[in-house]
């Protein structure tokens, strides 16, 4: 890979702009392929809009056009985790996040809990669930979870993140308080196939007791549901009960 | 893709500022039960540094005689291999598989 090639890829990484890597792999012509355009080696329109497909599908993959083999390396910016709530389950999920390639951020409008020194490294937000989900505005490469237990900050961060195609939503809680929290939501509007995206209780069945044992089940969920795992089907009917 | 912990671009880039002369080694296509998906990285340095991986152990000491090559001529080179049974199996996996890597200078 040529140097200055290189570096502009590294570049689209650090601004966080998805950015795929086209080579042919005959002689190692290379290209690199973003909303803003092409940069590099020239590329066939058919490579260029299957790697904008790529892009969308997060997957590397070797596609063959005119007799010519090109490698697609998308590098989409980092997976994200939205904790509501900076309580001790949430330090569990900042610490163990990363490594599995989440960028965290906590909301979590109390100064008594959002410290630095409770979440070294990690994003604090200290607006208010609706507003800070508002400017954060979650995709479908992002995780939400709230954990605070308060209607006044769980609901208005559920009730945007339902807005979303973020491709989890958890909320903490027991079943009983599960309940409660969806009729609350369905009262502002959402519909039952909506709420049932809310996975409560939180997290895998895994017996989970201690804060990082939380942490756990909840994290192994969000990656059985990003990969697709029979392990974290619900029967809608439970989902939504 | 896979999200890794391991940033293996920016190590790379690390190593070439630090003046080091760098190949890369990435998994294009896999068939059967290989140990690392397409987009898995291997840097590697002239002096024997390493970071990342194309595969659970298997095939990095031929990948890294051929990066030599690579960054001696500075012409990029495909490979392909068979992961063994046996090498598979230490991986955890019950079967073989082959993988296609893509071994480049970092110019």
């Amino acid at each position: 890979m040529r140097r200055a090639l290189f570096e502009a890829l590294q570049a689209e990484r650090a601004a966080k702009r998805p950015v795929l890597l086209a080579t042919r792999l005959a002689d190692g012509a290379q290209a690199l392929i973003a909303d803003s355009g092409v940069h590099g080696d020239a590329v066939p329109e058919a490579i260029v809009a299957a790697a904008h497909q790529a892009l969308r599908d997060d997957a590397a993959r070797v596609v063959e056009h005119a007799g010519e083999r090109w490698f697609l390396h998308p590098h989409n910016p980092p997976l994200r985790l939205i904790i509501v709530g900076a309580v001790h389950i949430a330090q569990g999920l900042a610490t163990m996040a990363p490594p599995l390639g989440f960028a965290v951020t906590v909301i979590d409008p109390r100064r008594f809990f959002a410290t630095a020194e409770r979440f070294p490294g990690v994003t604090l937000d200290d607006r208010w669930p609706d507003e800070a989900m508002a400017a954060l505005a979650p995709d479908r490469r992002s995780a939400v979870v709230t954990l605070t237990h308060d209607p006044k900050l769980d609901d208005p961060a559920l009730d945007a993140a339902l807005r979303t195609e973020a491709f989890y939503i958890g909320a903490l809680g027991s079943r009983r308080t599960h309940a409660a929290r969806l009729a609350r939501l369905a009262a502002l509007g959402h519909a039952p196939e909506t709420l049932a995206r809310i996975r409560g209780p939180v997290g895998l069945a895994i017996e989970a007791v201690t804060a990082a044992e939380i942490a756990l089940a909840i994290l192994a969920e969000i990656v059985g549901v990003r990969r697709g795992a029979a392990l974290v089907a619900r029967p809608l009917a439970e989902a939504a009960a | 893709m896979t999200e890794e912990a391991e940033d293996v671009l920016a190590i790379a880039g690390r190593w070439v500022a630090e003046g080091e002369t760098v190949a890369l080694a990435t998994v294009v296509e896999t068939w059967g039960s290989s140990p690392r998906p397409p987009g898995s990285r291997l840097a590697i340095t002239a002096s024997g540094r390493l970071a990342g991986s194309v595969s659970g152990g298997c095939i990095e000491g031929a990948v890294a005689d051929v990066a030599r090559e690579v960054m001696a001529t500075g012409v990029p080179q495909l490979l392909s291999f068979g992961v063994t049974n046996e090498c598979a199996w230490e991986v955890g996996l019950a079967c073989g598989g082959t993988v296609t890597v893509f071994v480049e200078k970092l110019a």
